[in-house]
C-alpha cells in the first residue's frame, strides 16, 4: 500500500477476489457477513480495475511478471486495452451480480451458498487473471481453471439433471481444450520459441502458411468457451446452474473469456495482418455464420426462457468470433465492443429470467402469458435488454452490430452483411415473443402460485424482491447508456493496432 | 562431524535402512520400530537431499566402496539423474512412514509389524541401492532384496483380504522372471566384455561394436526389466499386487518401485548400451513406442470401468508408466527429460492418491467406489485431497500432471510426430473420465443414513496434504524440476558424463 502504482494496482486485481474467497469461508456462519465482504470486495474490485482503467487511458502498460513455472515460460500479466475492456466488463458487473444474487439465492432459499459464494469469487480472480494474461500460457492456465472453478457452481443443485448438466459442462470444456487448444499452445511454443502476446503476432515469418489455418481452428474450437459449433452443447447444459451463475458467467464471464482468447490470439498470436495475407481465417468466417444461424434456429424452438436465451448466447459469441475472423481492426474493434454491448444485454435478460422465476416459479415461456402486467419493471427491463441484443437503437446492441456490418463490408463479405441482417431478424422473432406475451397474453384463470386474481390487470404488482428487481433495472440503463458512449470504446479499442 | 561423514553419503544412503532394517525386527515394541523407522526415512531423505545438491554443483559424484579403484571395486555413481531418483524414492519413503502409523496398525496384525517395518526399510534399501551403484551386477542384487521385501509386504494384505496371497505369488512369479532374464542378460555382457562397472561396460560395449552376445544381452535386459516395471503387455502382476497390498505399501511401492525400474531402464539403454547401434535404436521405435501408446490406451480404458478405486488407480499406474516409455521411446533430450520429470511427479501424484484412498480405507474398510457415496461430507479434508491429486493426474493447470503433459506434447511436437501429441491428448481425457467417476460419487450421491464415519486421524491427513501440495508446489515451480530432468537427459544421452 506504500506506493500505489498501476504494478501494485494489477496484483491487488488478482488478490482481491482470493482474499475474498477465503473471507468468505471465514464467514460461514453469518450470513449478512459473507454477503458484505462480497458485495464489498467488489466495490473495491472495481474501483481497483477503474484506477488501472484510467493508467492504461493514459498510455500506461503495466506488466506483472512472476515466477517461471517451465524454463522459459513465466506467469506473467500484462494489461492491452482488449483485457483492460474485458476486466472493466467483469468487475463492474460482478457488483450488480453480487446484489442479484443475495436476492435470488435468498429469495429461493437456496442451500450451500456459502459455496456458491466461495466459488463465484474463484472464478472471478479466474477471469481477471484470463483478461490480463501476458502470454498464452497463463490465459490458459486461468482458462483452465475457470472452468473448474464453476464446475461447483453449475452443480449447485446436486440433483441428477445437475450432475448431468455437470458432466456435458466438463467434457465439452475439457476435452477441446486439452485436445484442442493445449497442443495448438505447444505447437505455437514449438514453432515460436515464445507463448508472449505481441502486436503484430509471433508467428509471423516462423509458421509454415500452409499450417496456419490448421493451428487457427486448433485455437478456435479448443476454445471451448466461446461454444463455436459443434461444440456449443455445454452452454445449454450449464443452465441448470442457479440463475446468477447462467446470468454472470454464462453471459458474461465464461463465454466472453472464451471469446477474449479467440480476439486475444487473432491479434496477438497470429496477427490480423498475417491472417489478412494468408487467408487462414475465411473458413471460419463460414463456421461462424453457421453458428449464428443454426443457433438463432434452435433457440426459437425452445420454450423454456433460459434455454432461449443460452442459444441466443451461442448464436451472439459467433459475432465476435466472426469479427475475429475478418481479420481486420475493425473486425477487432466490432467483435471487443459486441463482448460489452452483449454482455449488458444478455446479463439484463438471464437476470429477468431468474427474476421470474423468484416471483412465480416460472421458467417456460408458454407459462407467462400475462406476467407482465404483475413485473412491469421486469418485462420492460427484459424488452429494453432484447432490443439491446437485436441491434435497435438507442441501444448499446447497434454500435456493435454497426461496426461488425462495416468490417464486413470493408472486406468485401456481402454473404456475411446478410448473415447479420437475417439474425437480426431471427433476433426479433424469439426475443420479442415473450414480452409480448408477457403484457399482452391471457392469464390463466388458474395460476399456478398464489390466488389468480393476482395475475389480473390493476390487481398490483407481484414483483421480485427488490434486490432481484434493482440490478436488471441498472443493466437495462446500461444497456441505453452504451448507445452513447459507443465511441470511446470504439477509440480505446483503436489503440490496440 | 556432519562434515567429516558427509564424502561417506553414497554409502550410508543405502547403509543406514540396511543396519535399521533387522533392529526393526527385533524391537519389541511397534511403536520404536515405527519411529526408527520414522527416523531412518528421513535421514536417508536428507542424504539425498544432500547429495542432489552437491550433484548439481559437481556433476557426477564417483564413490568407491572400501577404496578400491573402479572397475575392479565397486562403484557407487550418482549423476543429476540418479540423484533425482534418490530424492523421489527416500522423500515418498518419509512422507509415507509419517503417515504409515495408524494405518499400519488397522491393517497389520500386531505380531506382524515390527516386521512390516523392517521390510518396509529392506525395500526402501535396495530401491536407493538400485538407483545408486554404477555395477551392473550390483543392480540385480539390489533389485531382489527390493522385489523379495516387496512380494511379501504385499502378503501381509492377507490379514484383510486373502487375495493378497495369490496376488503376491504371482507378482513373485513375475518378478523372479524378470530378475532371472536380467541377469542372464548381465552374464551376457560379463562374457562379451569382462567387466561389470557400467561405465566400463559402456566404453568396451562401444569399442566392440554390434556383436549377437551383445544383442541378446540387450534382450535380456529389457524384458526382465520390462517385467519389473509392468511395462503393457507384462503388467498382469501389478494391478493385483496393489489393489490387496495393505495401503501404506501401495502408496509406497506405487509410488516409487516402477520409477526406480524405469531409472533402470534408462540407465542401461542409453548410459551402458547407447543407442549408437541400429538394433538398439530400432527397438526403440518399433518396440517401446507401440507398446507405450498401447500400454497408455489399454490401461486407461480398463480403469474407467473397475469397481475398486485402488484396482483404478493401480492399471493407470500401468498407462503412467506407458507415458514414461514413449518419452524414452523418442530418445531425444525432450523425451528423456518429459519421462524423467513424469517419473518423479506420477511418484507425487500416485503417493497422494494412493494415500487418500489408504484414509478412505482406514475409516470405511473398503476402497470401492460405490462405497464411498456421499463420502465428501464426512471426509471433507481425505476427499479434497484425493481431488487435488486427481486433477494432478489429470493433468489440470498448476498441477504437476501439467507439466509432464506439456512436456511430454513438446517432445511429440519436436520429434514431428504430431499424431503421437494428439494421442496423448485423448488418452489424459480417459483419466479425467476415471477420475472423475469417483468425485461424482463422493461429492455428488447422497450418503447411505446409516454411515457414521469421522475424518481420518491428523496424522494421515498432515503427510497426505504435504504430498498434495507438493503437486501443487512443482505445479507452479516447475523450473527446477524440469532443470534437472534436462540435465539428467543431457547426461543419459552424452553418454553417461
Amino acid at each position: 500500500m506504500i506506493s500505489f502504482t498501476p504494478e501494485a494496482a494489477l496484483g491487488y486485481s488478482l488478490l482481491l477476489p482470493l482474499i475474498c474467497a477465503v473471507l468468505i469461508v471465514l464467514s460461514d456462519k453469518s450470513p449478512n457477513r459473507r454477503e458484505a465482504v462480497t458485495l464489498i470486495t467488489s466495490v473495491l474490485l472495481f474501483a481497483d480495475v477503474l484506477y488501472l482503467l484510467v493508467s492504461v487511458l493514459h498510455g500506461v502498460r503495466p506488466r506483472l511478471q512472476l515466477w517461471e513455472v517451465i524454463p522459459g515460460l513465466n506467469l506473467t500479466f500484462a494489461i492491452e486495452p482488449l483485457g483492460m475492456l474485458f476486466a472493466t466488463l467483469a468487475s463492474g458487473l460482478w457488483i450488480i451480480n453480487s446484489i442479484y444474487s443475495i436476492g435470488y439465492m435468498r429469495g429461493n432459499h437456496e442451500q450451500h451458498q456459502t459455496r456458491f459464494y466461495f466459488f463465484f469469487a474463484i472464478a472471478i480472480a479466474s477471469t481477471l487473471a484470463i483478461a490480463f494474461s501476458g502470454n498464452m500460457f497463463t490465459l490458459f492456465i486461468f482458462y483452465e481453471a475457470l472452468t473448474l472453478s464453476t464446475y461447483p457452481l453449475v452443480i449447485h443443485k446436486q440433483n441428477d439433471e445437475a450432475r448431468h448438466g455437470g458432466r456435458v459442462y466438463l467434457a465439452v470444456l475439457f476435452s477441446t481444450s486439452i485436445g484442442f487448444l493445449l497442443v495448438a499452445i505447444i505447437w505455437t511454443w514449438v514453432i515460436a520459441g515464445t507463448l508472449d502476446f505481441r502486436p503484430g503476432g509471433i508467428l509471423k515469418g516462423a509458421a509454415d502458411p500452409a499450417i496456419v489455418p490448421v493451428l487457427l481452428a486448433l485455437y478456435v474450437f479448443g476454445t471451448g468457451k466461446a461454444a463455436l459449433m459443434p461444440f456449443h452443447r455445454w452452454l445449454p447444459a450449464a443452465m441448470v446452474a442457479p440463475t446468477p451463475v447462467s446470468a454472470f458467467l454464462h453471459a458474461v464471464a465464461v463465454v466472453k473469456a472464451g471469446v477474449f482468447t479467440v480476439l486475444k490470439v487473432t491479434v496477438y498470436i497470429f496477427g490480423v495482418d498475417f491472417l489478412s495475407t494468408t487467408g487462414a481465417s475465411r473458413w471460419l468466417m463460414w463456421v461462424a455464420a453457421a453458428t449464428i444461424l443454426i443457433a438463432s434456429l434452435v433457440a426459437m424452438t425452445k420454450d423454456n426462457l433460459k434455454a432461449r436465451l443460452a442459444y441466443s448466447t451461442i448464436s451472439q459469441l459467433s459475432y465476435i468470433t466472426l469479427g475475429a475472423a475478418l481479420a481486420s481492426s475493425m473486425g477487432i474493434i466490432g467483435g471487443g465492443m459486441h463482448i460489452v454491448m452483449h454482455a449488458m444485454g444478455k446479463m439484463t435478460l438471464f437476470m429477468c429470467a431468474g427474476a421470474i422465476y423468484v416471483a412465480t416459479h416460472k421458467t417456460e415461456i408458454s407459462d407467462m402469458a400475462g406476467l407482465g402486467r404483475a413485473m412491469p419493471f421486469t418485462f420492460a427491463a427484459f424488452l429494453i435488454g432484447a432490443l439491446s441484443i437485436i441491434g435497435l437503437p438507442p441501444m448499446g446492441g447497434a454500435w456493435s452490430k454497426f461496426v461488425l456490418i462495416m468490417a464486413a463490408a470493408d472486406r468485401d463479405q456481402m454473404i456475411m452483411i446478410g448473415v447479420l441482417m437475417v439474425s437480426s431478424l431471427l433476433n426479433v422473432a424469439y426475443l420479442i415473443p415473450p414480452v409480448v406475451y408477457g403484457f399482452f397474453g391471457k392469464a390463466p384463470v388458474t395460476a399456478s402460485l398464489g390466488s389468480a386474481a393476482t395475475f389480473g390487470p390493476g390487481n398490483g404488482l407481484k414483483e421480485a424482491p427488490i434486490l432481484c428487481v434493482l440490478p436488471l433495472c441498472l443493466t437495462a440503463l446500461g444497456c441505453l447508456v452504451l448507445f452513447f458512449c459507443a465511441d470511446s470504446i470504439y477509440l480505446f479499442l483503436q489503440t490496440i493496432f | 562431524m556432519l562434515v567429516q561423514i558427509s564424502p561417506h553419503f553414497p554409502a550410508l544412503q543405502v547403509v543406514i535402512p540396511f543396519i535399521a532394517a533387522p533392529v526393526c525386527m527385533v524391537l519389541r515394541r511397534e511403536n520404536v520400530a515405527w519411529g526408527l523407522a520414522l527416523a531412518v526415512s528421513w535421514i536417508s531423505f536428507f542424504i539425498s537431499s544432500s547429495l542432489l545438491i552437491r550433484v548439481l554443483h559437481e556433476n557426477v559424484i564417483s564413490y568407491h566402496i572400501g577404496g578400491w579403484a573402479p572397475p575392479w571395486g565397486i562403484e557407487y555413481r550418482l549423476d543429476a539423474l540418479s540423484a533425482f531418483v534418490l530424492l523421489l524414492v527416500s522423500g515418498i519413503s518419509a512422507i509415507v512412514m509419517t503417515y504409515a502409523r495408524r494405518s499400519v496398525i488397522a491393517e497389520i496384525p500386531s505380531y506382524n509389524r515390527g516386521k512390516f517395518y523392517a521390510l518396509f526399510l529392506l525395500s526402501l534399501a535396495g530401491m536407493l541401492g538400485v538407483t545408486i551403484t554404477g555395477d551392473a551386477f550390483n543392480v540385480f542384487v539390489f533389485l531382489e532384496i527390493t522385489s523379495l521385501s516387496a512380494y511379501v509386504l504385499v502378503a501381509m494384505g492377507a490379514h484383510n483380504d486373502k487375495r493378497a496371497l495369490s496376488s503376491s505369488i504371482s507378482y513373485l512369479i513375475a518378478g523372479t522372471i524378470g530378475a532371472t532374464f536380467f541377469i542372464i542378460g548381465v552374464g551376457l555382457l560379463y562374457m562379451a566384455t569382462g567387466t561389470l562397472n557400467m561405465m566400463d561396460l559402456a566404453a568396451r560395449i562401444a569399442d566392440l561394436g554390434d556383436s549377437r552376445t551383445v544383442r541378446a544381452a540387450f534382450a535380456f535386459i529389457v524384458v526382465g526389466i520390462g517385467l519389473k516395471l509392468a511395462i503393457f503387455p507384462l503388467h498382469l502382476w501389478l494391478p493385483n499386487a496393489y489393489t490387496y497390498a495393505p495401503s501404506v505399501v501401495t502408496s509406497f511401492v506405487a509410488a516409487t518401485s516402477t520409477k526406480v525400474a524405469v531409472y533402470v531402464l534408462m540407465r542401461f539403454v542409453f548410459t551402458v548400451f547407447g543407442t549408437h547401434f541400429e538394433f538398439q535404436q530400432l527397438t526403440l521405435v518399433f518396440l517401446f513406442l507401440p507398446l507405450a501408446l498401447l500400454g497408455i490406451f489399454v490401461p486407461s480404458l480398463v480403469a474407467v470401468f473397475q469397481e475398486n478405486a485402488k484396482r483404478m488407480l493401480a492399471y493407470s499406474s500401468v498407462a503412467q508408466i506407458g507415458y514414461m516409455l514413449l518419452g524414452i521411446s523418442f530418445a531425444t533430450v525432450a523425451g528423456l527429460s518429459a519421462a524423467t520429470i513424469h517419473m518423479f511427479n506420477h511418484g507425487l501424484m500416485k503417493g497422494a492418491l494412493f494415500m487418500a484412498l489408504g484414509a478412505v480405507a482406514y475409516r470405511i474398510r473398503s476402497t470401492k467406489i460405490a462405497d464411498m457415496a456421499g463420502l465428501a461430507s464426512s471426509m471433507p479434508w481425505t476427499m479434497a485431497a484425493f481431488v487435488g491429486g486427481g486433477l494432478s493426474l489429470i493433468g489440470v493447470p498448476l498441477t504437476v500432471g501439467f507439466i509432464s503433459k506439456w512436456l511430454l506434447i513438446q517432445a511429440a511436437l519436436e520429434a514431428g510426430e504430431w499424431w503421437i501429441a494428439v494421442l496423448i491428448v485423448i488418452s489424459s481425457l480417459i483419466a479425467a473420465i476415471y477420475v472423475w467417476r469417483v468425485i461424482e460419487v463422493a461429492y455428488l450421491q447422497p450418503a447411505p443414513a446409516d454411515l457414521t464415519v469421522k475424518e481420518a486421524p491428523l496424522s494421515m491427513l498432515i503427510p497426505m496434504w504435504a504430498l498434495v501440495l507438493l503437486n501443487f508446489y512443482f505445479g507452479i515451480h516447475a523450473s527446477l524440476t524440469t532443470d534437472i530432468a534436462t540435465r539428467a537427459a543431457k547426461a543419459l544421452l552424452g553418454g553417461g558424463t
